[in-house]
């Protein structure tokens, strides 16, 4: 059994916090009823419906009409980007995304590819960042979405989204910010960002699996994906979760608390100690991702020499839970496509680790990380036929 | 995912590192894909004396490098030749599907090894 448990996967998912799970309790048993039933039963529901819908806007800084509930940031997503290209298909047919999206943007815009319509695909630098010239240049008469994400979830690069939206919208163009790594762990305004749709996830900020929800600002016309009862304002039919959105709206309040309590600060220093132990205690050890814009709670490193899986596999025997965007690990024979598009080499990405942080990890927890990392990447590389200067 | 056997064998490899003065070498893989597999032999008698390995790669790959090492020390290089890719899953318990390329690159390393005996001795 391994000294100690350390889970630093909080991109992957985090976990359901005691108060979440508390609030939700009584909607899976005994407060059973349908929130679009008359009666009593129903209407405790809708109650516990709204007032959560109200709490995720409250974290957003958008109006409770403007939250559309959906099972996921997956769905949320697809929501955004498809619904936006039935509504106004009439008026153009152009995309426009990154290079480093999560799959259920690049796929969603591929498949519409198929269907059709025209996607550009802007290109990243070496810090994952997306440039506004190149937004702009890309930017046609026919162009009726930009859908990029808000802050990356493989190196924590957290994009210019400001400049981003004053750009798109200069031109008269849609944007779409999917925010599920940033929502509930930095604060994210969507008055201020002027964004017009924003992907969130309950369970990315210690809330259950299966629930999102779509920020679509007022006046913002999608077609739906799901038809049926009406629910959720037209945009998502189907009998509410309600268990499920109690449990989003009790993990929005945690993370509002947490940002007012001055969570960012805490993990950005844990963060740091951890980023900064490890280029100490590990030669070739090359963070990735932007140095300074970057989520809080987020390091990513590539080791030379040094082969993903393995690394996973190590640390988990110490019980420390970590992620890779190796080819190994991903279940294809390419690395992470975030990483190459980053130019990073295919040898180095292979060697790629994430540490993402929670909001229970400890200083303890970070040290002892910096104890067994360093020992697992140099029996590693003692093992391997490469880099055998550095052993 | 891996069989206990793999993951034994990945925490704990055995003939892992390199031989001084070695009779053979192989290598096998590129970085690129992942996976690099290099074998080192010692030959007396038309026998493997002694056999270890270096390997970049996924806990397969590393797991294999142990297993197949393993499975031809002590035989003739004629023995270790027919050792397959097939013998050398079914000792580790089975692989993931993904995964059977690291058994044949074991395979491979050892054939490659050989080889690179051979040549040397300037046997045909």
């Amino acid at each position: 059994m391994p000294a100690r448990k350390v889970y630093l996967d909080h991109s992957a998912t985090t976990p359901l916090a005691a108060e979440v799970y508390e609030a939700m309790k009584p909607f899976l048993q005994e407060r059973f009823g349908n929130p679009n039933s008359l009666h009593s039963w129903g209407r405790e529901a809708r109650k516990a419906v709204d007032e959560s819908r109200a709490s995720i806007a409250r974290l957003i800084n958008a109006e409770p009409r403007e939250v559309i509930i959906t099972g996921g940031g997956s769905e949320a997503d697809n929501l955004a980007i498809k619904g936006t290209a039935f509504a106004l298909q009439g008026r153009g047919r152009h995309i426009i995304t990154s290079a480093i999206e999560h799959h259920a943007v690049i796929d969603t815009c591929k498949w519409l590819e198929k269907q059709g319509f025209e996607l550009t695909v802007l290109p990243v630098d070496e810090t994952g960042m997306v440039s506004i010239a190149d937004l702009d240049a890309a930017i046609r008469e026919e162009t009726i979405l930009v859908t990029i994400m808000y802050a990356n979830n493989e190196v924590g690069t957290i994009q210019p989204v400001r400049e981003i939206v004053r750009t798109a919208r200069a031109k008269g163009v849609r944007v779409h910010l999917d925010g599920v790594q940033a929502v509930g762990h930095i604060p994210v305004d969507v008055k201020d960002l002027d964004a017009d749709l924003l992907t969130l996830s309950a369970h990315k900020m210690y809330g259950p699996k299966g629930v999102g929800a779509l920020y679509v600002k007022r006046g913002v016309k999608l077609d739906p994906l799901v038809h049926g009862g009406g629910q959720e304002f037209g945009l998502r039919s189907g009998t509410e979760n309600t268990a499920g959105i109690v449990g989003f709206g009790a993990a929005a309040e945690l993370a509002n608390r947490r940002l007012e309590e001055g969570a960012v600060e805490e993990e950005s220093r844990l963060k740091d100690l951890l980023i900064n132990g490890i280029t100490d205690k590990i030669p070739n050890a090359h963070i990735t991702g932007h140095p300074v814009e970057r989520l809080p709670f987020h390091a990513s490193v590539c080791f030379d020499y040094i082969e993903g899986e393995s690394m996973l596999l190590r640390l988990d025997a110490a019980g420390i839970g970590a992620s890779s965007g190796s080819a190994c690990t991903s279940g294809s024979l390419e690395p992470s496509h975030v990483l190459l598009a980053m130019g990073i080499p295919h040898e180095l990405a292979h060697g790629s680790l994430r540490l993402t942080l929670g909001k229970d990890t400890t200083e303890e927890d970070i040290l002892y990380v910096l104890e067994i990392l360093p020992k697992v990447v140099s029996d590693l590389r003692a093992l391997s036929p490469l880099g055998k200067e550095l052993s | 995912m891996y069989s206990e056997k793999v993951i034994e064998l990945f925490m704990n490899p055995k003939n892992a590192g390199r031989i001084d003065n070695p009779d053979g070498v192989g290598q096998v893989g590129n970085p690129q894909c992942g996976d690099i597999m290099k074998i080192y032999i010692k030959v007396k008698d038309d026998r493997i004396e002694d056999i270890s390995f270096e390997t970049f790669g996924c806990a397969s790959a590393i797991a294999s490098s142990s297993m197949v090492t393993e499975m031809v020390k002590g035989k003739t290089l004629d023995e270790a030749l027919k050792v397959s890719n097939k013998d050398v899953m079914e000792e580790l318990g089975g692989l993931p599907p993904q995964k059977i390329h690291c058994s044949l690159l074991a395979e491979e390393g050892i054939k490659a090894a050989i080889e690179d005996y051979r040549k040397k001795a300037g046997i045909k």
